[in-house]
């Protein structure tokens, strides 16, 4: 086994995510064949190899630090689920 | 022949000539679609009354003198680019009601030269997937064949472009997600760089491979589009400062001379013979043409689709954080306190396949696993570059078969998550190592379904690009075929 249960219920909690007896069950199955695939790779030596983040070998692409229009606050606020004002409201947080 | 079924040069010379309206182009193409859609549901949402308009000021500024390059072409868009004022869903009930605030960059460029916009096409949820099927909207029927799929992400602009329900389309390429559908819609789609076109805009699925390319009906169309979309964006920090030639100068300079690559890796068990005789019989084309046809190597390639399912859902589960219910998108109702109503509007807003690579990506980056999957997945994935670099150092082009099977049934994978994977097997490494790639109809299996020639270059060697698929082209000849609908 590369993944257990516990484990597939601990990452759904990292992720935000819930899932009933049988998601759990099914996505674990499945996990596990994925990942038993992925164990293809430590065939590859990777000592001294660095790792690759981007395809396109870039520096940081600054640009200049001035004030320029932005959003206006009603179009970000247009698609929200609960807007109250200028403010986007969320279930209580604190007890 | 109607107008529909015409390409954007043919449109655009009867367009500066007087022989058609856009007006009346506009209308042709929403007849068409209202013909075909039921079958093939290519769209998620249609824009007509927008269409009308854009196509009225297209006439206007004709008579005015001012034809563009795209001026009056009815366009379609993979519903994956922001489109202010209109919705954009990504094929995901999470986003079934967001209306984005502002355009992507390759919507406000095809709008400056003149673009009529049809309507917004069907995809697999947030680009994951290789048959459409993973849509919220549901699925969208193969034009050659209805019990087969599109392909995947991009099936709906493949499926429009082939059952001519636009004259072009735009759509994005992670892991194949233009270069597939295209191979199986019998169409042409090209992947560019990995810095080449402006993403920003786009709803990002996997950051360091995403990419965004045209569908058309031919190469030299691909090449006009290109001209449209292609060059730096200082919205978008990976797009590249780098000049862009006039593709279409490349289009009728052949290929005598050039050196062209083989990769032996492409050409192995689990490859449909039909779709091999058909690749092979372009390679003979190629060589006809004066190029010089070698094998090569890309010793990774078996390797590739392992990396790119650590790194694209590594990407994805940083990307879709996103999503939580808070400031756009589907919030849960049930949630009684903040941590349950992320839980519950996300576990409701994604599906099933969205779901496992978030699920697959967090695993990968979680603490303790890191070093085991996405580091090891990174490092492999230089080698698959280094792979690349050597071989363009002695080849010109690479030419591979972009799929290896024709469209496959409705249904048939989806229960297969790996099965699935497979059929990206041949485009993932373009993606991986950030170099451009262009699938274009290279024959028919007996049973009449398209397939495709895969050619691949150098990093920003586009130029290089159409040059072997427009030489190719005009000997083969298959991107006439239409399919009978």
């Amino acid at each position: 086994m590369k993944i257990t249960r516990a484990e597939v219920e601990h990452v759904a909690h990292l992720a935000r995510l819930e899932f009933d007896e049988a998601e759990t069950e099914k996505f674990t199955s499945q996990l596990n064949d994925i990942l038993l695939y992925m164990d293809k790779l430590n065939q590859v030596e990777t000592r001294n190899v660095a790792p690759m983040t981007h395809a396109i070998a870039r520096t940081n692409a600054f640009r200049e630090d001035r004030v320029r229009e932005s959003l206006p606050r009603e179009r970000a606020l247009a698609n929200a689920p609960d807007p109250r004002g200028e403010f986007f409201r969320v279930p209580k947080v604190i007890e | 022949m109607e107008l529909y079924a015409l390409t954007i040069h043919e449109l655009h010379d009867r367009l500066k000539a007087g022989e058609v309206t856009a007006g009346a182009l506009a209308r042709a193409v929403f007849d068409r679609i209202r013909a075909v859609e039921p079958e093939v549901h290519a769209y998620i949402t249609l824009l007509e009354e927008p269409a009308l308009a854009q196509a009225d000021r297209a006439d206007r500024a004709i008579r005015d003198g001012d034809l563009r390059a795209l001026t009056g072409i009815p366009i379609a868009l993979k519903d994956i680019f922001c489109t202010r004022g209109f919705r954009t869903t990504c094929g995901s009930r999470i986003l079934e009601n967001f209306i984005p605030p502002y355009d992507a960059t390759v919507v406000e460029r095809l709008a400056a030269a003149g673009a009529v916009f049809t309507g917004k096409t069907n995809m697999d949820e947030f680009a994951m997937g290789s048959s459409t099927e993973t849509s919220y909207f549901g699925l969208t029927r193969n034009p050659w064949d209805l019990d087969r799929i599109p392909g995947g992400s991009s099936g709906g602009s493949a499926a429009a472009v082939a059952a001519d329900a636009c004259i072009a389309a735009l759509g994005s390429d992670t892991g194949g997600s233009i270069r597939q559908p295209a191979a199986l819609c019998g169409v042409v789609g090209l992947k560019p760089t990995y810095g080449r076109v402006s993403r920003y805009g786009l709803v990002a699925f996997a950051s360091s491979l995403d990419q965004i390319g045209p569908f058309t009906k031919d190469v030299e169309d691909a090449a006009i589009l290109m001209n449209v979309i292609a060059g730096y964006d200082p919205r978008e920090s990976t797009s590249v400062p780098e000049d862009v030639p006039d593709y279409r100068a490349f289009l009728g300079r052949g290929i005598d001379g050039w050196t062209v690559g083989i990769p032996k890796e492409y050409f192995v068990a689990g490859l449909d013979p039909e779709v091999e005789t058909a690749v092979r019989d372009a390679i003979g084309v190629i060589e006809g043409l004066g190029a010089r046809c070698v094998e090569v190597s890309l010793p990774h390639t078996e390797h590739c689709l392992a990396v790119y399912y650590i790194v694209a859902p590594a990407e994805a589960s940083s990307n879709l954080a996103r999503y939580d219910g808070v400031r756009y998108g589907y919030r849960s109702p049930d949630g009684r306190d903040l941590m349950e109503m992320f839980k519950k509007s996300r576990s409701a807003g994604f599906g099933a396949e969205v779901k496992r690579r978030i699920m697959l990506g967090t695993y990968a980056l979680s603490s303790g696993y890191y070093d085991a999957y996405y580091k090891k997945a990174s490092q492999v994935r230089a080698l698959i570059k280094n792979d690349f670099d050597a071989a363009f150092r002695t080849c010109d082009a690479l030419v591979t078969p972009t799929t290896p099977t024709p469209a496959f049934r409705i249904g048939e994978k989806t229960d297969d998550p790996l099965q699935m994977y497979l059929s990206d097997i041949l485009t993932i490494s373009t993606n991986l190592a950030g170099i451009p790639g262009i699938s274009v109809p290279c024959g028919y299996t007996a049973a009449g379904l398209p397939v495709g020639v895969q050619f691949q270059t150098a990093h920003f060697a586009e130029g290089k690009l159409f040059q072997i698929a427009a030489a190719y082209e005009k000997h083969a000849n298959f991107t006439k075929r239409r399919p009978k609908l």
